[in-house]
């Protein structure tokens, strides 16, 4: 099967930012792409940067552009409308969540290759937590009718949950959305009522981590959108490595989707910074 | 991935020359800062019709395959980054049946990086990739140890000599030597290369640096210390590249911290005959092709001086 990779055009270029919304401790930048692909494949990423203004904030910093997954990409008459879903926790996010309409986001993208769809008969099952819900918004759109599973630290975080179509079950760490659960615990009971599925997940590494023990415990199929500190997200760096069975892989350019038995484990060093 | 001609003889005739070498212009890209096999996976065959550099440096082989260091790499700092990668690349054997028949398929001539631990490793990797017809120019990283010395090759003039003296006589093709910030006098450095066949040296390398973890206060790096890059470093390597141009006649080729045409021209200014691109690369990877485009504006007759460098 061909990978699911749409090619980038090797230059950055500029899109221009249509919206930001608010959505509880997240942001979601909205952005028209008029000369870029319009078929990135969910699970892919883009380099993001604010055009104007990127430098001098807090610690002098970002200098180097944000990998962020796509979380929206609807086709337009003279282009593609991308979204992405951050939070604001260092100087890179500050930046974008600050762009305001018509300012210019510096993109280099789609990259990396995408979740790959279900094997026949394999029902899927879409599991995120917290930010890493993004690359799970685009994949709901092309399958049908997935289960949803989100988790989220606070009611501020689960406002994200509005964004996925259908009835997504929710839970989060302090029971003010949902139970008071782990999402893992959801996707647990999920498998004691039927294994026949396959699993997509993204969301901070010990979230990963427990997915895919789960998964292996029970011989389940599982897809997991990674994140690795990148700075070009083309392969050039090699500084996104992460350890897989086949030794380091740059996650850039053989993820950020991997299959989970690839790995021995999703907390390796660096991970969630 | 589909074969592509190889470009026709006129494509690589070029309007600048480097050790003999026919480029069509001075924008090199540093040597670990840009994959071209890597690239064209992420951008298809568009790299290849909008290469953004007028000749590619390979990433260092050894020759033994290694898998670099382990992660965390990458540290951002204030306009710049630091790494620590750790040389990952297939070794000797690897490098020459699998990468060197992708990096023939670029359209600009081959420049090969290879670092020895020793002499004798050196002047067998120097032998190996030198008799290759799709290498132009050898690049000799010699900022490692030296384990039949524990010096570092090139923060060293003798030990920079001696391995000279050693590889000059394993291939009649151009050998440029890529110094260290991190010596005492990189000047004397490029001195003892020249003096001892080097055919150009490459400036800088990156400068030694460290960060810590936020909570733990150990060192972040797998590698515990890495290199800055960036335009934090380009006022040092900006003078760095004076000092080695005012030693030598043979060409300089000036990096670090290279951004735009302007930073370019300053390097040329400063008595680089040509520079090379690596970590704005990694923010655009076309940032090559850009620099050499202002680059050629800013050399157009009757322009030279006509914009100042920088505002006030």
């Amino acid at each position: 099967m061909r990978e699911p990779r749409t090619l980038a055009p090797p230059e950055r270029r500029v899109a221009v930012v249509s919206g930001i919304e608010r959505l509880g401790a997240y942001h979601l930048v909205t952005a028209h792409d008029g000369s870029g692909p319009r078929d990135p494949r969910p699970g892919q990423f883009y380099m993001l940067a604010a055009e104007e203004c990127w430098g001098g904030g807090g610690d002098e910093r970002p200098y180097l552009p944000r990998a962020f997954s796509y979380a929206r990409a609807h086709v337009e008459p003279d282009g593609v409308s991308l979204g992405f879903l951050l939070e604001a926790i260092g100087p890179g996010t500050e930046r974008l969540a600050g762009l305001g309409p018509d300012d210019g986001l510096a993109l280099v993208g789609p990259l990396g290759i995408g979740f790959r769809p279900p094997s026949d008969g394999a029902r899927p099952v879409l599991v995120g937590g917290g930010i890493g819900v993004a690359p799970l918004l685009c994949l709901q759109e092309e399958l049908d009718d997935p289960t949803v599973l989100l988790g989220f630290r606070s009611a501020a975080h689960a406002q994200a949950a509005a964004l996925f179509s259908g009835q997504p079950s929710v839970v989060t760490d302090d029971g003010s959305v949902g139970r008071q659960a782990l999402v893992t615990e959801l996707l647990a009971a999920e498998l004691d009522a039927d294994s026949a599925v396959a699993i997509f997940a993204c969301g901070p590494p010990p979230m990963l981590e427990a997915v895919r023990a789960l998964c292996a415990d029970r011989g389940v199929p599982a897809q997991l959108a990674l994140e690795s500190g990148m700075a070009c997200g083309f392969g050039a760096c090699f500084g996104c490595v992460v350890p897989t069975t086949d030794g380091y892989v740059r996650l850039c350019l053989d993820g950020p989707v991997l299959d989970a038995d690839r790995l021995e484990t999703a907390m390796f060093a660096g991970a969630g910074h | 991935m589909p074969a592509i001609p190889d470009p026709t003889p006129s494509a690589r005739q070029g309007t600048f020359e480097l050790c003999g070498v026919s480029l069509r212009g001075p924008v090199l890209n540093g040597s670990g800062t840009f994959d071209a096999i890597a690239a064209r996976r992420a951008f298809g065959d568009a790299l290849l019709e909008r290469f953004p550099f007028d000749a590619f440096v390979s990433k260092t082989i050894t020759l033994e395959p290694r898998q670099g260091n382990a992660p965390p790499r990458l540290w951002e700092t204030p306009a710049g980054m630091i790494n620590s990668i750790g040389l990952p690349n297939k070794g000797l054997d690897g490098f020459l049946a699998t990468d060197l028949p992708e990096l023939a398929q670029l359209p600009v001539p081959l420049v090969v990086s290879v670092m020895g631990l020793g002499r004798d490793e050196l002047a067998r990797l120097v032998g190996a990739v030198g008799e290759r017809d799709e290498v132009s120019m050898l690049e000799l990283n010699v900022s490692c140890p030296n384990v039949e010395t524990g010096l570092i090759m090139g923060a060293d003039p003798a030990e920079t000599a001696l391995a000279l003296e050693r590889v000059r006589p394993e291939t009649a093709k151009p050998l440029i030597v890529k110094l260290t910030p991190n010596a005492t006098d990189p000047g004397a450095v490029a001195a003892a290369a020249e003096s001892a066949g080097a055919d150009a040296v490459s400036l800088v390398n990156t400068l030694k640096g460290m960060a810590l973890h936020p909570e733990t206060g150990e060192p972040w790096l797998g590698g515990r210390t890495g290199g800055l890059s960036g335009p934090a470093i380009r006022a040092i390597a900006l003078e760095q590249v004076a000092a080695v141009a005012s030693r030598v006649e043979i060409p300089v080729i000036g990096m670090g911290g290279i951004a735009s045409g302007r930073h370019a021209a300053d390097f040329m200014a400063a008595g680089a005959s040509a520079v090379a691109v690596g970590t704005e690369s990694f923010r655009d990877p076309a940032a090559g092709r850009r620099i050499a485009t202002e680059l050629a504006e800013l050399s157009l007759p009757g322009r030279r001086g006509a914009t100042p460098s920088r505002g006030v």
